[in-house]
């Protein structure tokens, strides 16, 4: 049995599945009872989404051409 | 090493395909003034190395880990440095327990994505940019670039138990700089946020 700090401490490498098993287990035994840290489960979550959905921005335009010219380059180099 | 004429055009058009990828990695780890400068320096080293690639169709994930062996190579001391932050602030804070407690939303009923959802990308990237790079760094591989624990141990030259640790103090300070950000940037309404409710309609852009 975990505390509600020890089980949110670890819900991201819960979600990762980076725990050791026993540790896993003990996660996921809390939150069988404790909706408390469910809503933190599902926030973290959410986050972790969150970074992933910003993964491209775009290239600003002044920058796309210099690298586009730098790649085409690339067939002169030693 | 020389590459042939069709593993240079090979590379460059692997390099075109990538570039927002690439560029936007870069801007992660090293910001935007050195970003341009990082993406460079990683096709210069992708051209040296460009004959150990075997699968070609692994191309883009070879040029992601060249791209942060370069800004690894330029922030070395840093990311070894002792920490110098107040662990046990950071150590305590929770996004989630945080709003429920501050209710920046008091007429919602899904308060925890209403916070979200007021951030933008430009948002977000500049919180991760106000972590100091030996947590962004980890937090932005892991997260957004996807790679495993052990091969950002691997590409950072770090022993995995500091990256986890980083890891771990760097999804805390996420969250707290996230907070912080909210606050003085007016994206919590009912501290005059100008700028909350910009996303409205959106849609969550984090389910799952």
């Amino acid at each position: 049995m975990i505390s509600c700090g020890e089980a949110v401490r670890h819900l991201w490498e819960f979600l990762d599945r980076g725990l050791s098993d026993e540790n896993q287990r003990a996660v996921e035994e809390h939150l069988a009872w404790c909706v408390r840290c469910c809503g933190e489960l599902e926030f973290a979550r959410s986050l972790r989404q969150l970074l992933r959905t910003t993964a491209e921005g775009g290239v600003p335009d002044d920058v796309r051409n210099r690298l586009s010219r730098f790649i085409d380059d690339l067939d002169h180099i030693d | 090493m020389v590459l042939t004429a069709s593993d240079t055009a090979a590379l460059q058009q692997l390099a075109r395909d990538e570039l927002p990828g690439l560029y936007a990695l870069a801007r992660r780890l090293a910001g935007r003034n050195d970003a341009e400068d990082v993406v460079q320096e990683a096709l210069l080293r992708a051209c040296q190395a460009f004959g150990s690639l075997r699968d070609h169709q692994a191309g883009a994930r070879w040029l992601r880990v060249i791209l942060a062996n370069v800004w690894r190579d330029r922030v070395r001391k840093d990311l070894r440095a002792p920490r110098e932050l107040p662990v046990d602030d950071v150590e305590r804070f929770s996004l989630y327990r945080t709003l429920v407690e501050e209710d920046p939303f008091p007429y919602s009923d899904s308060l925890h994505l209403d916070f979200l959802s007021a951030f933008t990308d430009d948002d977000v990237d500049t919180v991760l940019d106000r972590l100091p790079p030996r947590y962004r760094a980890p937090l932005v591989l892991r997260y957004v670039e996807g790679f495993a624990t052990a091969q950002i141990a691997r590409m950072l030259e770090l022993p995995l138990g500091t990256v986890l640790s980083q890891l771990h103090r760097g999804r805390r300070l996420f969250e707290r700089e996230m907070w912080n950000y909210a606050a003085e940037c007016g994206l919590l309404p009912d501290q005059g946020g100008a700028r909350a409710g910009e996303r409205e309609g959106g849609g969550p852009r984090w389910s799952a």
